[in-house]
Protein backbone atom coordinates (compact mmCIF):
# COMPACT_ATOMS: atom_id res chain seq x y z
CA UNK A 1 0.00 0.00 0.00
CA UNK A 2 3.02 2.30 0.59
CA UNK A 3 3.41 3.03 -2.60
CA UNK A 4 -0.09 3.53 -3.96
CA UNK A 5 0.76 7.78 -4.27
CA UNK A 6 3.46 6.69 -6.70
CA UNK A 7 0.69 5.10 -8.44
CA UNK A 8 -1.48 7.83 -8.76
CA UNK A 9 1.36 9.77 -9.81
CA UNK A 10 2.24 8.10 -12.76
CA UNK A 11 -1.49 7.75 -13.98
CA UNK A 12 -1.22 11.64 -14.15
CA UNK A 13 1.53 11.84 -16.01
CA UNK A 14 0.04 9.27 -18.33
CA UNK A 15 -2.64 11.02 -18.90
CA UNK A 16 -0.82 14.31 -19.66
CA UNK A 17 1.52 12.51 -22.13
CA UNK A 18 0.94 9.94 -24.12
CA UNK A 19 3.12 6.94 -23.30
CA UNK A 20 4.65 4.66 -26.00
CA UNK A 21 2.04 1.61 -27.01
CA UNK A 22 4.84 -0.84 -26.24
CA UNK A 23 5.03 0.25 -22.95
CA UNK A 24 3.25 -2.48 -20.29
CA UNK A 25 0.28 -0.92 -18.37
CA UNK A 26 1.83 -3.33 -14.96
CA UNK A 27 5.05 -0.90 -15.46
CA UNK A 28 5.53 2.27 -14.60
CA UNK A 29 7.79 3.70 -16.89
CA UNK A 30 9.64 2.29 -20.17
CA UNK A 31 12.88 2.60 -18.43
CA UNK A 32 11.62 0.33 -15.35
CA UNK A 33 9.98 -1.84 -18.07
CA UNK A 34 13.81 -2.00 -19.92
CA UNK A 35 15.61 -2.80 -16.74
CA UNK A 36 13.35 -5.65 -15.75
CA UNK A 37 13.61 -7.47 -18.69
CA UNK A 38 17.57 -6.96 -18.62
CA UNK A 39 17.66 -8.01 -15.23
CA UNK A 40 15.24 -11.07 -16.03
CA UNK A 41 17.98 -12.14 -19.52
CA UNK A 42 20.51 -11.92 -17.08
CA UNK A 43 19.08 -14.09 -14.68
CA UNK A 44 18.62 -16.86 -16.97
CA UNK A 45 22.00 -16.31 -18.07
CA UNK A 46 22.92 -17.04 -15.25
CA UNK A 47 21.48 -20.37 -15.16
CA UNK A 48 23.32 -20.64 -18.10
CA UNK A 49 26.27 -20.82 -16.36
CA UNK A 50 25.64 -22.96 -13.97
CA UNK A 51 24.26 -25.17 -16.65
CA UNK A 52 27.83 -25.25 -18.82
CA UNK A 53 29.28 -24.66 -15.53
CA UNK A 54 28.51 -28.52 -14.87
CA UNK A 55 30.48 -29.52 -18.29
CA UNK A 56 33.27 -27.44 -17.15
CA UNK A 57 33.87 -29.09 -13.53
CA UNK A 58 33.45 -32.45 -15.41
CA UNK A 59 36.52 -31.29 -17.51
CA UNK A 60 38.58 -30.20 -14.74
CA UNK A 61 38.52 -33.35 -12.90
CA UNK A 62 39.15 -35.93 -15.56
CA UNK A 63 41.80 -33.93 -16.86
CA UNK A 64 43.40 -33.70 -13.44
CA UNK A 65 42.87 -37.62 -13.15
CA UNK A 66 43.92 -38.77 -16.61
CA UNK A 67 46.18 -36.08 -17.63
CA UNK A 68 48.55 -37.84 -19.90
CA UNK A 69 45.27 -38.72 -21.70
CA UNK A 70 44.02 -35.47 -21.89
CA UNK A 71 47.61 -33.91 -23.39
CA UNK A 72 47.46 -35.98 -25.87
CA UNK A 73 44.31 -36.31 -27.11
CA UNK A 74 43.62 -32.34 -27.32
CA UNK A 75 46.81 -32.52 -29.93
CA UNK A 76 44.25 -34.08 -32.18
CA UNK A 77 42.53 -30.51 -32.19
CA UNK A 78 43.36 -28.01 -34.95
CA UNK A 79 44.78 -25.03 -33.16
CA UNK A 80 44.38 -22.84 -36.40
CA UNK A 81 40.68 -24.27 -36.81
CA UNK A 82 40.18 -23.68 -33.26
CA UNK A 83 41.83 -19.55 -33.61
CA UNK A 84 39.87 -19.12 -36.88
CA UNK A 85 36.42 -19.95 -35.10
CA UNK A 86 37.34 -17.57 -32.26
CA UNK A 87 37.82 -14.53 -34.50
CA UNK A 88 34.85 -15.57 -36.44
CA UNK A 89 32.73 -15.33 -33.18
CA UNK A 90 34.05 -12.24 -32.36
CA UNK A 91 33.57 -10.41 -35.34
CA UNK A 92 30.18 -11.78 -34.76
CA UNK A 93 30.20 -10.23 -31.45
CA UNK A 94 31.40 -7.05 -32.58
CA UNK A 95 28.70 -7.08 -35.63
CA UNK A 96 26.02 -8.12 -32.99
CA UNK A 97 26.96 -5.41 -30.35
CA UNK A 98 27.00 -2.67 -33.33
CA UNK A 99 23.52 -4.00 -34.32
CA UNK A 100 22.08 -2.74 -30.96
CA UNK A 101 23.81 0.38 -31.44
CA UNK A 102 21.89 0.96 -34.65
CA UNK A 103 18.49 -0.12 -33.30
CA UNK A 104 19.39 1.96 -30.04
CA UNK A 105 20.06 4.56 -32.41
CA UNK A 106 17.09 4.09 -34.62
CA UNK A 107 19.13 3.00 -38.12
CA UNK A 108 17.38 0.39 -39.41
CA UNK A 109 19.52 -0.17 -42.48
CA UNK A 110 22.14 -0.91 -40.12
CA UNK A 111 20.77 -2.76 -37.90
CA UNK A 112 19.66 -5.25 -40.75
CA UNK A 113 23.06 -5.28 -41.91
CA UNK A 114 24.71 -5.90 -38.70
CA UNK A 115 22.15 -8.87 -38.40
CA UNK A 116 22.80 -10.07 -41.10
CA UNK A 117 26.14 -9.99 -41.01
CA UNK A 118 26.14 -11.72 -37.80
CA UNK A 119 23.87 -14.23 -39.12
CA UNK A 120 26.31 -15.19 -41.77
CA UNK A 121 29.07 -15.28 -39.14
CA UNK A 122 27.36 -17.62 -37.45
CA UNK A 123 26.67 -19.73 -40.00
CA UNK A 124 30.18 -19.68 -41.12
CA UNK A 125 31.64 -20.43 -36.91
CA UNK A 126 28.94 -23.60 -37.38
CA UNK A 127 30.84 -24.33 -40.99
CA UNK A 128 34.42 -24.59 -39.93
CA UNK A 129 33.00 -26.73 -36.88
CA UNK A 130 31.51 -29.05 -39.19
CA UNK A 131 35.02 -29.73 -40.53
CA UNK A 132 36.48 -30.37 -37.43
CA UNK A 133 33.98 -32.61 -36.47
CA UNK A 134 34.07 -34.91 -39.82
CA UNK A 135 38.01 -35.07 -39.08
CA UNK A 136 37.20 -36.60 -35.85
CA UNK A 137 34.72 -39.13 -37.69
CA UNK A 138 37.05 -39.86 -40.44
CA UNK A 139 39.55 -40.97 -38.07
CA UNK A 140 37.42 -42.92 -35.62
CA UNK A 141 37.50 -40.21 -32.84
CA UNK A 142 33.88 -40.17 -32.13
CA UNK A 143 33.02 -41.93 -28.38
CA UNK A 144 30.87 -44.89 -28.83
CA UNK A 145 31.21 -45.14 -32.95
CA UNK A 146 33.94 -47.52 -33.68
CA UNK A 147 36.37 -45.49 -31.17
CA UNK A 148 40.07 -46.21 -32.59
CA UNK A 149 42.79 -45.67 -30.14
CA UNK A 150 45.60 -46.11 -32.80
CA UNK A 151 46.83 -42.15 -32.26
CA UNK A 152 47.18 -42.94 -28.99
CA UNK A 153 49.09 -46.20 -28.51
CA UNK A 154 51.39 -45.76 -31.87
CA UNK A 155 51.68 -41.97 -31.84
CA UNK A 156 53.70 -42.57 -34.85
CA UNK A 157 51.62 -43.79 -36.89
CA UNK A 158 49.52 -40.70 -37.01
CA UNK A 159 51.35 -37.89 -39.04
CA UNK A 160 48.87 -34.85 -37.53
CA UNK A 161 50.28 -35.03 -34.47
CA UNK A 162 54.40 -35.75 -35.23
CA UNK A 163 55.17 -32.28 -34.57
CA UNK A 164 54.18 -33.08 -30.71
CA UNK A 165 56.68 -35.97 -30.25
CA UNK A 166 54.14 -37.75 -28.31
CA UNK A 167 55.01 -40.83 -26.25
CA UNK A 168 52.72 -43.79 -27.09
CA UNK A 169 50.03 -44.23 -24.57
CA UNK A 170 50.02 -47.45 -22.17
CA UNK A 171 46.82 -48.84 -23.13
CA UNK A 172 44.36 -48.27 -19.80
CA UNK A 173 45.45 -44.73 -20.10
CA UNK A 174 45.00 -44.35 -23.98
CA UNK A 175 41.02 -45.58 -23.15
CA UNK A 176 40.54 -41.96 -21.20
CA UNK A 177 41.15 -40.33 -24.53
CA UNK A 178 37.92 -41.65 -25.24
CA UNK A 179 36.66 -39.42 -22.15
CA UNK A 180 38.53 -36.37 -23.40
CA UNK A 181 36.72 -36.57 -26.67
CA UNK A 182 33.24 -37.49 -24.77
CA UNK A 183 33.91 -34.25 -23.29
CA UNK A 184 34.77 -32.34 -26.08
CA UNK A 185 31.46 -33.29 -28.21
CA UNK A 186 29.29 -32.52 -25.52
CA UNK A 187 30.74 -28.96 -24.54
CA UNK A 188 31.12 -28.07 -28.46
CA UNK A 189 28.04 -29.54 -29.51
CA UNK A 190 26.04 -28.05 -26.34
CA UNK A 191 27.85 -24.48 -27.17
CA UNK A 192 26.94 -25.39 -31.21
CA UNK A 193 23.15 -26.04 -30.38
CA UNK A 194 23.36 -22.30 -28.66
CA UNK A 195 24.85 -21.21 -31.72
CA UNK A 196 22.11 -23.31 -33.83
CA UNK A 197 19.41 -21.39 -31.84
CA UNK A 198 20.88 -18.31 -31.90
CA UNK A 199 21.31 -18.26 -35.58
CA UNK A 200 18.11 -19.34 -35.79
CA UNK A 201 16.42 -16.74 -33.81
CA UNK A 202 18.83 -14.10 -35.88
CA UNK A 203 16.36 -15.12 -39.21
CA UNK A 204 13.84 -13.77 -37.75
CA UNK A 205 14.84 -10.47 -36.01
CA UNK A 206 16.50 -9.78 -39.46
CA UNK A 207 12.80 -10.39 -40.87
CA UNK A 208 11.11 -8.25 -38.36
CA UNK A 209 13.95 -5.37 -38.67
CA UNK A 210 13.28 -5.37 -42.29
CA UNK A 211 9.89 -3.98 -41.15
CA UNK A 212 11.46 -1.61 -38.86
CA UNK A 213 10.27 -3.43 -35.55
CA UNK A 214 13.46 -2.53 -33.82
CA UNK A 215 14.14 1.19 -34.67
CA UNK A 216 10.90 2.75 -33.41
CA UNK A 217 12.37 2.76 -29.60
CA UNK A 218 11.59 -0.62 -28.36
CA UNK A 219 14.49 -2.20 -28.35
CA UNK A 220 14.51 -5.08 -25.67
CA UNK A 221 14.53 -8.16 -27.54
CA UNK A 222 17.69 -6.88 -29.73
CA UNK A 223 19.42 -5.87 -27.01
CA UNK A 224 18.57 -9.28 -25.28
CA UNK A 225 19.69 -11.52 -27.77
CA UNK A 226 23.10 -9.24 -27.93
CA UNK A 227 23.34 -10.60 -24.39
CA UNK A 228 22.54 -14.22 -25.11
CA UNK A 229 25.26 -13.91 -28.48
CA UNK A 230 28.16 -12.56 -26.40
CA UNK A 231 27.75 -15.42 -23.72
CA UNK A 232 27.84 -18.05 -26.37
CA UNK A 233 30.89 -15.86 -27.52
CA UNK A 234 32.14 -16.40 -23.69
CA UNK A 235 31.85 -19.44 -23.80
CA UNK A 236 33.76 -20.18 -26.98
CA UNK A 237 36.57 -18.16 -25.10
CA UNK A 238 36.70 -20.73 -22.34
CA UNK A 239 36.03 -23.71 -24.70
CA UNK A 240 39.15 -22.58 -26.84
CA UNK A 241 41.40 -22.16 -24.25
CA UNK A 242 40.84 -25.13 -22.50
CA UNK A 243 40.54 -27.91 -25.08
CA UNK A 244 42.50 -26.37 -28.04
CA UNK A 245 46.06 -24.04 -25.89
CA UNK A 246 46.05 -25.71 -22.63
CA UNK A 247 48.13 -28.81 -23.21
CA UNK A 248 50.26 -27.90 -26.19
CA UNK A 249 53.56 -27.91 -24.43
CA UNK A 250 53.86 -31.08 -22.23
CA UNK B 1 26.91 5.93 -10.75
CA UNK B 2 23.68 6.78 -9.80
CA UNK B 3 23.60 9.62 -12.52
CA UNK B 4 23.85 6.42 -14.90
CA UNK B 5 20.85 5.06 -13.36
CA UNK B 6 18.88 7.88 -13.29
CA UNK B 7 19.51 8.18 -16.88
CA UNK B 8 17.09 6.89 -19.25
CA UNK B 9 19.37 4.59 -21.38
CA UNK B 10 23.04 4.50 -21.50
CA UNK B 11 24.16 4.28 -25.42
CA UNK B 12 27.22 2.54 -25.87
CA UNK B 13 29.29 4.13 -29.13
CA UNK B 14 31.13 2.52 -32.05
CA UNK B 15 34.20 3.77 -30.89
CA UNK B 16 33.88 1.70 -28.05
CA UNK B 17 32.98 -1.42 -29.46
CA UNK B 18 35.66 -1.23 -32.00
CA UNK B 19 38.16 -0.59 -29.28
CA UNK B 20 37.16 -3.63 -27.48
CA UNK B 21 36.96 -5.41 -30.60
CA UNK B 22 40.62 -4.93 -31.67
CA UNK B 23 41.64 -5.84 -27.78
CA UNK B 24 39.75 -9.36 -27.96
CA UNK B 25 41.46 -10.09 -31.10
CA UNK B 26 45.10 -9.11 -30.00
CA UNK B 27 44.14 -11.11 -26.84
CA UNK B 28 43.06 -13.98 -28.72
CA UNK B 29 46.74 -13.39 -30.54
CA UNK B 30 48.73 -13.15 -27.43
CA UNK B 31 46.66 -16.65 -26.17
CA UNK B 32 47.71 -18.79 -28.98
CA UNK B 33 51.36 -17.49 -29.11
CA UNK B 34 51.59 -18.01 -25.25
CA UNK B 35 50.96 -21.48 -25.99
CA UNK B 36 53.29 -22.72 -27.64
CA UNK B 37 55.57 -20.79 -24.94
CA UNK B 38 57.47 -23.87 -22.77
CA UNK B 39 55.94 -22.35 -19.35
CA UNK B 40 55.01 -25.84 -17.51
CA UNK B 41 52.73 -25.18 -14.87
CA UNK B 42 52.13 -21.18 -16.01
CA UNK B 43 50.73 -22.45 -19.87
CA UNK B 44 47.16 -22.93 -18.28
CA UNK B 45 47.26 -20.28 -15.56
CA UNK B 46 48.16 -18.09 -18.55
CA UNK B 47 45.65 -19.49 -20.99
CA UNK B 48 42.84 -19.13 -18.07
CA UNK B 49 44.20 -15.54 -16.92
CA UNK B 50 44.00 -14.45 -20.73
CA UNK B 51 40.47 -16.22 -21.62
CA UNK B 52 39.06 -14.21 -18.29
CA UNK B 53 40.86 -10.79 -19.48
CA UNK B 54 38.67 -10.87 -22.78
CA UNK B 55 34.94 -12.50 -20.89
CA UNK B 56 35.77 -9.50 -19.06
CA UNK B 57 35.77 -7.31 -21.65
CA UNK B 58 32.54 -8.55 -23.57
CA UNK B 59 30.74 -8.64 -20.04
CA UNK B 60 31.52 -4.74 -19.27
CA UNK B 61 31.40 -3.36 -22.47
CA UNK B 62 29.59 -5.68 -25.76
CA UNK B 63 26.79 -6.80 -22.79
CA UNK B 64 26.58 -2.90 -21.19
CA UNK B 65 27.17 -3.98 -17.56
CA UNK B 66 29.84 -1.27 -16.87
CA UNK B 67 26.84 1.19 -17.69
CA UNK B 68 23.49 -0.97 -16.72
CA UNK B 69 22.09 -0.91 -13.10
CA UNK B 70 23.11 -2.16 -9.74
CA UNK B 71 20.31 -5.07 -9.74
CA UNK B 72 22.47 -5.97 -12.95
CA UNK B 73 25.45 -5.48 -11.59
CA UNK B 74 24.72 -7.11 -8.60
CA UNK B 75 23.22 -10.26 -10.59
CA UNK B 76 26.31 -10.45 -12.66
CA UNK B 77 28.47 -10.65 -9.62
CA UNK B 78 26.23 -13.10 -7.71
CA UNK B 79 25.92 -15.44 -11.00
CA UNK B 80 30.07 -15.50 -11.15
CA UNK B 81 30.19 -15.35 -7.37
CA UNK B 82 27.93 -18.76 -7.31
CA UNK B 83 29.81 -20.54 -9.98
CA UNK B 84 33.23 -20.10 -8.60
CA UNK B 85 32.00 -21.18 -5.56
CA UNK B 86 30.58 -24.75 -6.53
CA UNK B 87 33.47 -25.50 -8.92
CA UNK B 88 36.27 -24.14 -6.21
CA UNK B 89 34.47 -26.70 -3.18
CA UNK B 90 33.62 -29.71 -5.82
CA UNK B 91 37.56 -29.72 -6.59
CA UNK B 92 38.70 -29.29 -3.55
CA UNK B 93 36.94 -32.28 -2.52
CA UNK B 94 38.16 -34.37 -5.35
CA UNK B 95 41.48 -32.75 -5.05
CA UNK B 96 41.98 -33.84 -1.49
CA UNK B 97 40.26 -37.29 -1.28
CA UNK B 98 43.86 -38.97 -1.63
CA UNK B 99 45.38 -36.71 1.18
CA UNK B 100 48.36 -37.98 2.90
CA UNK B 101 48.27 -41.15 1.30
CA UNK B 102 51.13 -40.32 -0.93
Amino acid sequence: MSDSPAIAHVAEDAVLDEHPSYLRHHFNSTEQQADTANFAMWLFLVTEVMFFGGLFTAYLIYRNWYYPAFVVASHQLNVGWGTANTAVLICSSFTMAMGVWCAETRRRKGLVLCLTLTFILGLVFLGIKGIEYSEKIEKHHVPGFHYSLQSFVDPASDPDIAQYHDKPLALDMARHTELYFSLYFAMTGMHALHMIIGIGILGFMIFRARAGAYTSGHVTFVENFGLYWHFVDIIWIYLFALLYLISRHQ
Amino acid sequence: MSEHNEQAHHIVGPKVYVIIFFALLLGTGLTVWASFLELGLWNPVIALAIATGKAMLVVLFFMQVKYSTKLTKLTVFAGIFMFLTLVGMTLADYFTRAWGQW
